[in-house]
Order: structure tokens, then sequence, then C-alpha cells
């Protein structure tokens, strides 16, 4: 916790002054809640017939879950092939040979610095025409390729930083045995760095599920999408936004709790871990401080969606 | 490429999506300022709602909050920004939008440079007999936002990136005007690379000054 960089223990006066405090964030707390429910008892969202639907099996079954299997479907298919990706180009950045350095290097700054929802409507329209896959799954296909270039990207500098913010003496000690650099790379590096960019790659996890929200734009049948279909058929627009959102914090809440554990784990089995630089985009945090020179790099594309 | 820059006005669109990501990005400042503050303080309370706030707002797709701003906020709440105009009232709704999703954003960038500050420097301070507010000018601050110099460029820039979002509510900002021409002319590589560069173009250079920027000014340790 920061405070104890920022505050002296308290005296007495200070002691008031946080009690002072402390009933001003409460206000502020209730003021908040207050100013919600009213608006939303003024609109007459509150009314429990809107609310209720949510108790039963048919609009889990009907509406809620197929919005969340679908949800899941497009972040996994993305975060495998993304993984792929990234795995490929990060390694290509650390080519010996300069032209594949450079190709790489070009490719994942240019799908970094490109918006998501950029590439999903020109993938779907692209799809579209050309009639590349069956016309139902061109949405699902228009988002994982729209998120596998992005978070591709992004791993791509997860596996290269990882790489450099190992000790030099790893590559050193690896080629004085006589292993070639790309033996280096495969059989000592590489591994280290993989583990040391768990935690990371779990926090960008949350960034591909958030942003296969971006699927409404383009009709791919995500959770968004059937919550505003169970809006329409339950006339509970407002709830059913509200449950999706809590939904998804839920979600994105457990793969964070999960990146924390993994990083916990591994710093206590003495391993330095690469942080989360951006997904859980809470990464910059540390970002700045670790692995030497790209890892503050990597952060500036990371919020999307 | 050319009968679309000359059909189509790609600039104004761009000019749009400056404009969002300017007022967002001084919006979602002023907000992750306060947020942060809440949250580095010593009142529990505050950091417990500064803490709700980010988790809250850092898991939720922004994509939901921009339909919910028109679909749940003015359609059924009635919170319009601006009853005379549809097309002006999306585009405040986006920039409230966008400026309350990023602040978390800029919340956790703030913070994590007031964490970069060892707990020696605020010590060391004391002892030498600053006052509260003399350690917080002379020693922690400088200190601390030169540490928030590089996630905050990254906060920035994702931003800029992120305004495309508002094309799901109907703002003809660059992603809008994309759909727009995909849906007349049919998609293509000549006009995925015009928006596509347009990006890079906004982002790329914003990307270099940051890190050259944080690198100049990082403190040495």
């Amino acid at each position: 916790m920061s405070t104890s960089v920022l505050f002296d223990a308290p005296g007495p006066r200070a002691r008031r002054r946080y009690a002072l405090l402390t009933m001003l964030g409460v206000l502020l707390a209730l003021g908040g809640i207050y100013f919600v429910l009213r608006k939303m008892a003024e609109a007459s969202q509150l009314s429990p017939d809107l609310w209720t639907p949510f108790l039963t099996a048919e609009v889990w079954q009907q509406y809620l879950i197929p919005g969340i299997l679908g949800t899941l479907k497009a972040a996994a298919i993305s975060m495998v092939l993304a993984g792929i990706f990234g795995l490929v180009f990060g390694i290509g950045r650390l080519s010996q040979v300069s032209a594949i350095r450079w190709v790489s290097s070009v490719v994942v700054e240019f799908f970094r610095s490109v918006p998501v929802l950029i590439m999903m409507i020109f993938f779907f329209g692209l799809y579209a025409q050309n009639n590349v896959f069956d016309s139902e799954l061109n949405p699902l296909a228009a988002v994982v390729t729209g998120l596998t270039l992005y978070n591709g990207s992004v791993v791509a500098e997860l596996v290269r930083s990882g790489v450099y913010s190992l000790p030099r003496g790893q590559s050193e000690a690896g080629l004085s045995i006589g292993l070639s650099p790309s033996q280096v790379l495969r059989s000592i590096q590489l591994p280290q760095a993989l583990t040391a960019m768990l935690p990371a790659l779990i926090g960008q996890m949350v960034v591909v599920l958030k942003d296969s929200a971006l699927g409404y734009a383009i009709t791919y049948l995500e959770l968004l999408n059937w919550s505003k279909t169970l809006g329409s058929a339950y006339a509970n627009t407002v709830p059913a936004y509200i449950v999706a959102a809590l939904l998804f914090i839920v979600m994105n809440y457990l793969l964070t709790v999960a990146a924390r554990l993994v990083e916990r784990r591994l710093s206590s089995r003495g391993r330095t871990t690469l942080h989360d630089v951006g997904p859980v985009q809470g990464g910059p945090d540390r970002a700045s401080t670790v692995g030497g020179t790209s890892v503050q790099k990597m952060g500036p594309t990371n919020t999307a969606g | 490429m050319g009968d679309i820059l000359g059909e189509y006005d790609v600039l104004a669109a761009f000019w749009l999506t400056i404009q969002l990501a300017f007022f967002s990005a001084i919006g979602s400042l002023l907000i992750g300022t306060v947020v942060a503050i809440m949250r580095v303080s010593p009142v529990r309370i505050l950091q417990l709602l500064g803490t709700w706030y980010v988790n809250i707002f850092r898991n939720t797709p922004l994509t939901l909050l921009m339909v919910f701003s028109i679909l749940g906020a003015t359609f059924i709440l009635g919170i319009n920004l601006a009853p005379d105009s549809i097309t002006d009232n999306a585009k405040r709704w986006a920039i409230v939008m966008l400026s309350i999703y990023h602040a978390a954003f800029v919340c956790e960038a703030l913070r994590s440079g007031v964490n970069t500050v060892p707990a020696g420097q605020a010590e060391a301070a004391r002892s030498v007999g600053m006052t509260f507010g003399q350690s917080m000018r002379h020693v922690i601050l400088p200190q601390a936002f030169r540490g928030s110099i590089a996630p905050l460029g990254s906060t920035l820039i994702a931003l800029i990136k992120n305004t495309t979002v508002a094309a799901v509510i109907g703002v003809a900002e660059a992603a809008g005007l994309m759909s727009e021409i995909v849906e007349n002319k049919g998609s293509s590589i000549g006009i995925f690379l015009i928006f596509a560069l347009g990006f890079v173009i906004l982002t790329l250079p914003l990307g270099v000054l940051f890190t050259s920027m944080s690198r100049r000014l990082a403190v040495k340790r």
C-alpha cells in the first residue's frame, strides 16, 4: 500500500481530519447510489417485474448463457491464435537475420497501433464478399481475426521483453557451452521467458474478453448482443445491460485474480515475473521499473475496447 | 483509393476522432486524478471507493458503456446531453463514456507513478523536517510524475484507438465512416490502409514521444 510512502502515522489532529474525510466519503458513496437509484426510479426501472426475469431459467438458458458462451468462444479461439501469432513474431523480432527482424517489427508495430474495431470491420466485409467462410461464421471469423492480430502483437512484445528481461548470464552460459544462438533461445531463454510472462498473458485475456464485445458492431452474437435482444424481449433494457456488465466484471475479475495468484506462486518459487503490461492495464504499474528497455514500450496500446 | 478520398470526407472523420480523443483525454485525466488521490489517501473508505471505481470500469467493455449510454441512459433514463440534436447527444455521451472508462486506467497510471517512489524518499524528507506539503511538492510528486509518464502515454494511445468504439452509437468518426464506406463500396485493402494508416499517424509519434520522454525524465535509482 502506497500510504506508507506518502503519509506518516497520524497524530490526533490528523485522525480527526481522517474521520471528517471518512464521513465525506460515506456521503459521496451514498449520494452516488441515491442519484443512480433516483434516476432509475424516475424511469420506473426499479419495478420488480423488470428484474424478476433474471431469476428464471429461461432468461439464462435462452439469452445469457448463449451470450457468455459466444463471448468465451471468441475469446478462447483468439487467445490461442494470438499465442501462436505472438510466439512466431516475438521470436521473429529476436531473430539473427535482420530481414526477419525488420518484417516482424513492422507487422507487430502496425497491428498494435490499428484499432481492433477497424480490423474487424475490414475483415467482416472481406470475408462476406469473398465467401471465405460459411455466412453464419463470418462475424465470428472477423472478431477472431481482429482480436488475434492485435493481441498477438501484444504477446509478441511480451515474448521479446520476456527474453530481454533475463539476466545476460543465461545466454552467455549457453553460448559458452557451445550451443548455437537459436539453441540458446529455444532451450534456455524461451522456457524462462514464457514462465515469466504467464501472469501478463492471463492479464491479456481480460483485454481479449472485453474486446470481444466489439463483435456487437459486426453482428457477432456475444453477451452484449444477447443482452440487447433480452432487453427488447422483456422490455428491460437497463437491467439487462446492468446484468451483462456484472457478468463481464465477474469474469474479468476472476482472470485478474488468477493472474495475481500465478504471479505470487511464481515469485514464491523465486522466479521474477514480467508484469502485466497493460492488459489489466494496472500493469503499467510496474512496467516502467521492470526489465529494461522494451518493457516500457509495451504499454502503449493496451486498453482497447 | 483516390476515389474514396474524393467521395468521402475522411479527414473530417479523423478530425472528429481527434476531437473525441482530446476532450476525453482531459475528462479522463480529471476524473482519473481524483480517483487516484482517493486510492492513495490514508482514508479507508475513500480507498475502497477508488478501488471499486477502478475494478468496475476496468473490467466492463467500453462497447457496453457506449451502447448503454444511448439505449439505456438516453432513451430510457432520459438523460439527454443535447436535447435538440441526436448526433450531438451521441458525441457528448461518447466523450463522457470514454472519459469514465479511461479514468480507471489514468488512475492506475498515476498510482503506479507514486509506487515507483521508494519509501526511503518520504522518510528522508520527513527526517530533515519537511512538512507534508513540502515533502509532497519537493520530493514525492516530482518523482511520482516522472514515473507515471510511460503508463499515461500508453493510456492516451489506447484512448485514441478506443474512440473508434463510438461508432457503435453512430458517431461519424473514423470507424463510423469506414463501416459506411464498407457497406456502400465493399471492403478493400485500400480502405483498410487509409484508416489504419490514419491511426498509425496519430499514435506512432505519440508512442515515440512518450517513450523518449519517460527515458529522458526517468529517475535514476
